[in-house]
């Protein structure tokens, strides 16, 4: 018994050691430059209190991308999660050539961000790019996709909801793969339409599936930067900057270490209290629809 | 009625999502055989109808006059992800057996807690990292090195790896180890021998998400190597912020991506045989 109690820890430290290296000592050395006035003409750790966090509270920019962040992650998401569903009900069962389809529609997320936000950045030139051409062949009138802070969101999003409504995809469908077959017969038996009986029964058996997804997917749309900084870097002005982003222009390109720790805790506590709240009122009310 | 229209709608729907999903990568495929003067005749799809085929671009990214090497940073990506995958998968692997198979105690703090802590990593943004692993590669001397970047890599990739693992673990039947250990084969002899085998879905599935993780960071190579180790995003991006030679860069986005669509199609497989972790049980 002693043997095996030596054992289990042996099997667990190298990689609980490894995380501690790699998330305790980051935190703590963050948490002790966000009360230094580090910066790119003072490297060192003196400590000037909570100034960094009063210039925080008054740096509008930072709350302005906070704001952007919420809108732009809890809009890409949902328009991910209802074609994702959508298009994992499609090639469910009976599509011709479902596999075709599904390896197409896995494709995006399996390919490097940067690198297809720089191919989207041409896609989005505004007189050599296809976006404006078809436009031009719908007879619509060209749209400054990148120089214009509205149509640079939606070109963000655009990026967003393709390279990653596969994840969704990819999860619904394994959980609509997994389900048990008895609540359909039943319901056909009940003589319940197409209608019914997703509301009724593939919809809130497909709940925790549901629920894990947007979860999982929330978390890693809330640090958006890479594409930015390949497909706008930010601009036009300010107008697509995210948290991560301006955390990353102050904290490294301009060297401003101790007031990027700084934002970098706050935004990580805002995130975990934020994504806490969501994905408690998401089980909630993904509960409330399976019990009705 | 339904029954006449939903067919028509339904293949609708996915086609015009087929060509939303596959449209940049035709547009990438088309413009990486262009040259400039097919480029600045504005947006053309077919070859030979509408321009004429060139292999600039691809004789550019293999080292062609004016262009890059895109060899050199894909050698690079694909020893850090391969590397960063396999220590991974080791120390993932191992703590995740411990996690399924055997009770930790320390205090109020049991094993979801330990599982909860390891892919609470995911949740950390990469800026609250990248500067304390910045000042420990260069104390380490790791930094713009290929160790010191694989080290960084597993950091990203241990909690998928753990994560993948034990629910997967929990999935295998703990007889499996209970013969082992009566046939009596030690702790770590029964984890070689007995559970690794019967694994390989979960190990696979792991080992996918890690590899596309590990080959898609940007971010950390960005910021922690400069001139001796450039990754394949890397030399992806610093081609794209000069002033972007259409083709050139197609081509080593297409390039660069290219393994990771391999992959896709044989993940579709895993996929189709059923629950992506289930194929044990």
């Amino acid at each position: 018994m002693d043997g095996l109690r030596r054992h289990k820890s042996m099997f667990l430290l190298p990689g609980l050691l490894t995380l501690f290296l790699i998330i305790i000592f980051p935190l703590l050395f963050t948490i002790r430059v966000s009360f230094s006035g580090w910066n790119v003409s003072n490297p060192q750790m003196d400590f000037i209190g909570g100034a960094n966090y009063t210039a925080m509270l008054h740096d509008s920019r930072f709350w302005a991308s906070i704001t952007r962040l919420i809108l732009l992650a809890g809009g890409t998401v949902l328009i991910q999660y209802v074609i994702g569903f959508g298009m994992a009900l499609l090639v469910w069962r009976e599509a011709r050539g479902r596999r075709f389809w599904r390896v197409l529609f896995l494709v995006p997320m399996m390919t490097t961000p940067v690198v297809m936000a720089a191919i989207w950045q041409t896609i989005f030139h505004e007189s050599l790019g296809p976006a404006n051409d078809l436009l031009g062949m719908l007879g619509l009138t060209n749209i400054p996709w990148l120089t214009e802070s509205g149509p640079a969101l939606v070109a963000l999003m655009t990026v967003e909801v393709w390279q990653w409504t596969p994840f969704m995809f990819l999860l619904l469908l394994a959980g609509l793969l997994s389900l048990p077959k008895e609540p359909f017969m039943a319901a056909a038996i009940d003589g319940a339409g197409t209608w019914r009986t997703f509301w009724k029964v593939t919809f809130p058996l497909m709940a925790p599936v549901s629920v894990a997804a947007i979860v999982i997917r929330l978390i890693e749309a809330s640090k958006l930067s890479d594409s930015v900084y390949v497909l706008t870097s930010g601009g036009p002005g300010s107008s697509t900057e995210t948290p991560g982003y301006y955390l990353y222009i102050q904290g490294l390109r301009d060297q401003q270490t101790g007031y990027g720790g700084a934002m970098s805790l706050t935004y990580l506590v805002l995130m975990i209290v934020t994504l806490t709240v969501v994905a408690a009122l998401l089980t909630r009310a993904f509960k409330l629809k399976g019990d009705s | 009625m339904r029954s006449r229209l939903y067919p028509v709608f339904k293949y609708t729907v996915i086609a015009l999502w087929a060509c939303f999903v596959a449209g940049p990568f035709l547009w990438a495929m088309t413009t990486s055989f262009k040259n400039a003067n097919a480029v600045q005749g504005g947006p053309t799809y077919i070859p030979w109808v509408q321009y004429k085929p060139t292999l600039t671009g691809w004789h550019n990214i293999f080292g062609g006059a004016g262009g890059i090497d895109v060899v050199q940073p894909f050698v690079n990506s694909a020893v850090i992800t391969i590397a960063a995958s396999a220590i991974s998968l080791a120390l993932g692997s191992l703590a995740a057996y411990a996690l399924s198979r055997y009770r930790f105690k320390l205090g109020f703090i049991k094993n979801s807690d330990i599982v909860f802590f390891f892919v609470s990593q995911r949740i950390m943004p990469p800026v609250v990292l990248v500067i304390p692993f910045f000042y420990l590669l260069q104390w380490g001397g790791l930094l713009d090195s290929i160790p010191g970047l694989v080290i960084v890599t597993v950091a990203l990739l241990l909690p998928i790896a753990v994560w993948v693992m034990v629910d997967f673990f929990n999935g295998i039947p703990r007889e499996i180890d209970e013969m082992a250990m009566l046939d009596g084969c030690p702790p770590f002899q029964t984890f070689v021998r007995a559970i690794l085998p019967n694994s390989l879905p979960g190990l696979t599935v792991a080992a996918m998400f890690c590899a596309v993780f590990g080959w898609n960071d940007f971010f950390f190579a960005f910021r922690l190597t400069f001139t001796e180790v450039q990754t394949l995003p890397q030399a992806v991006v610093a081609l794209n912020s000069s002033i972007p030679p259409w083709w050139t860069l197609s081509a080593a986005a297409l390039f660069g991506v290219a393994p990771l669509i391999l992959l896709a199609l044989w993940v579709e497989r895993l996929l189709s045989k059923g629950n992506l972790s289930g194929a044990v049980r």
